[in-house]
């Protein structure tokens, strides 16, 4: 089953609109990123399948249901927005406590999760004095607590150091290979590359592709082949195809082994023969240059 | 439900705040009742009246009442003020759910600490005055008048802090409407205005602690019940705004 289904989902506050008409499925067994500049309605569409915030128009479903609808949400869905959004005053035991208790969760779970997000020695310590690091493992234990099949991570991997976000990055492919729906919001795309399978990207609230990441690069411009040779004119005309630069030769319309083929029957030396991808940084950029909310 | 009230009383027990706040009502309700019950006994000519006893034994629930409205703020604004309270509707998404929850645990608690805190106080003032004529019933009466009144202020801090959901917003509205608007509202002229100032939140609350006397027109029960209705409609109002408002 679609573990989140959004149907045309608005949210308007006053004359701005934050989300438009968004519509896109999240699948279970994989990660979903979902990616999109600064102030494009991320987080807002996260808070509405949350129950947070209340759609102005269409709907959102969680496992078919709305979120509100779940008896014991956190075994369904398991959730980070903002890490440092707890109270400082409590540690880190009595947090996760007090929301195990809310869904019928066993204090056992607790004492399962800080194992898990290797908080166990802090247990005791209030948040308050938590690293953004390990205010961020708190975050993701309170999110796996209920063991729930769909998990949303807002930003997960925003401050945090190298070590951090391997760590994270590493938990959300296992939590995707274990067969639950991963839903990762970002605005940066080489963060995605590395983590998702598929994507969602956004830009001023509407959809700008639903797409699987090879074929989010694929789709965008086009990669070219860079020819580089001490004779680039017998080059030029041998090959019949191609943009002239002063040091090499752009083309489009053959691939390295056509190119390869054809100079080394013609005896022609190469400096260079590469096929030059976009980049999924430079395919995101493209489209999304129309929709940053700020430019600067 | 059950799950909720034990998640709140997690909440409420985890926090040094809800143990700062408890402790300021307790040493309030004591301190003063002692305090007041001194100089009651000192200027007195001859035996103390035991009505005089009884309101200078509980003289420290006017401070006391904001100590513990002070909590009932915290335990919502706390989480508003932190963003917890997005946790909280995410694991509850009955947001009403979520706040009788709150209610029924800060009322037990309330109830209990802010009793015996009564009881204390007038076991240390009346053995400063030595009354005449004191019955057992009486001073249960008052103990559980004073605990049910602190509550009660504690529940209206609540209904505040769902309101504004913020945690100085809501202080300064329990701080008005529990000790400065009662007293201006005594200022206004004619019995319409005697009226008003009569059926005014604790003014009307804080009869069921005098048990009778004091020259109102409601009985302790009838304004105790008048205070619960003020309490009642606040927290109506903050109930229909949390189902409404984005968190």
């Amino acid at each position: 089953m679609t573990a989140i289904r959004a149907t045309n989902l608005s949210k308007r506050y006053g004359p701005t609109v934050a989300v438009a008409e968004l519509s896109f499925d999240v699948e279970p067994g994989r990660v979903t990123g979902f990616l999109g500049p600064n102030g494009a309605g991320k987080s807002t569409t996260m808070r509405m399948i949350l129950g947070l915030d209340r759609p102005s128009g269409g709907a959102v479903l969680v496992d078919g249901r709305p979120y509100h609808e779940l008896r014991h949400p956190l075994r369904k869905v398991g959730a980070l927005l903002d890490a440092k959004a707890v109270h400082g005053g409590r540690s880190a035991r009595d947090h996760l406590l007090a929301i195990a208790q809310s869904n019928g969760l066993p204090a056992s779970r607790v004492e399962q999760v800080l194992e898990t997000v290797g908080l166990r020695e802090v247990a005791r310590r209030r948040v308050g004095g938590f690293s953004l690091g390990m205010a961020q493992r708190l975050g993701i234990a309170a999110a796996l607590l209920g063991d729930p099949e769909i998990l949303l991570f807002d930003e997960p991997v925003n401050g945090l150091d190298p070590d951090g976000i391997l760590w994270i990055r590493t938990l959300m492919r296992e939590l995707a290979a274990e067969g639950r729906a991963v839903f990762v919001s970002s605005h940066l795309m080489s963060e995605m590359a590395q983590t998702a399978d598929h994507l969602i990207v956004i830009g001023k609230g509407r959809l700008i592709a639903d797409t699987g990441v090879d074929e989010f690069i694929a789709r965008s411009s086009q990669g070219y082949v860079r020819v580089r040779s001490p004779r680039l004119a017998e080059v030029a005309d041998l090959i019949g195809t191609g943009e002239r630069h002063p040091d090499h030769l752009r083309v489009t319309a053959m691939s390295t082994l056509e190119i390869g083929t054809l100079t080394a029957r013609a005896g022609i030396p190469l400096e260079e023969l590469t096929h030059v991808r976009p980049s999924l940084e430079a395919a995101y950029m493209e489209l999304t240059k129309d929709s940053l909310e700020y430019t600067s | 439900m059950i799950d909720i009230l034990r998640s709140e009383w997690t909440k409420l027990r985890s926090v040094r705040s809800t143990v700062w706040t408890l402790a300021a009502t307790a040493v309030m309700m004591i301190g003063f009742g002692a305090l007041l019950s001194a100089a009651v006994k000192n200027t007195a000519d001859g035996p103390v009246e035991l009505a005089n006893a009884l309101m200078a034994s509980l003289s420290g629930a006017m401070f006391a009442s904001l100590s513990i409205a002070a909590l009932g703020v915290l335990v919502i604004s706390g989480e508003y003020r932190t963003g917890g309270i997005r946790t909280s509707f995410m694991a509850v998404p009955r947001r009403l759910h979520l706040l009788a929850g709150k209610a029924v645990v800060f009322t037990v608690t309330s109830l209990v600490v802010c009793t015996l805190a009564a009881a204390g106080a007038l076991a240390a003032g009346l053995a400063i005055t030595q009354p005449a004529g004191l019955t057992p019933g009486e001073v249960v009466r008052s103990a559980v008048g004073a605990g049910l009144y602190l509550t009660a202020c504690g529940l209206f801090g609540l209904a505040l802090g769902t309101l504004v959901r913020h945690t100085p917003g809501a202080l300064v509205a329990a701080i008005a409407l529990i000790m400065v608007l009662p007293a201006l509202v005594r200022q206004l002229p004619g019995q319409w205005g005697r009226t008003v100032a009569e059926h005014f939140t604790t003014n009307a609350g804080q009869l069921v602690m005098a048990g009778g006397g004091g020259g109102s027109s409601l009985s302790p029960w009838a304004g105790f019940g008048v205070y619960l209705a003020w309490i009642a409609v606040t927290a109506v109002a903050a109930g229909v705004l949390m189902r409404r408002r984005d968190a």
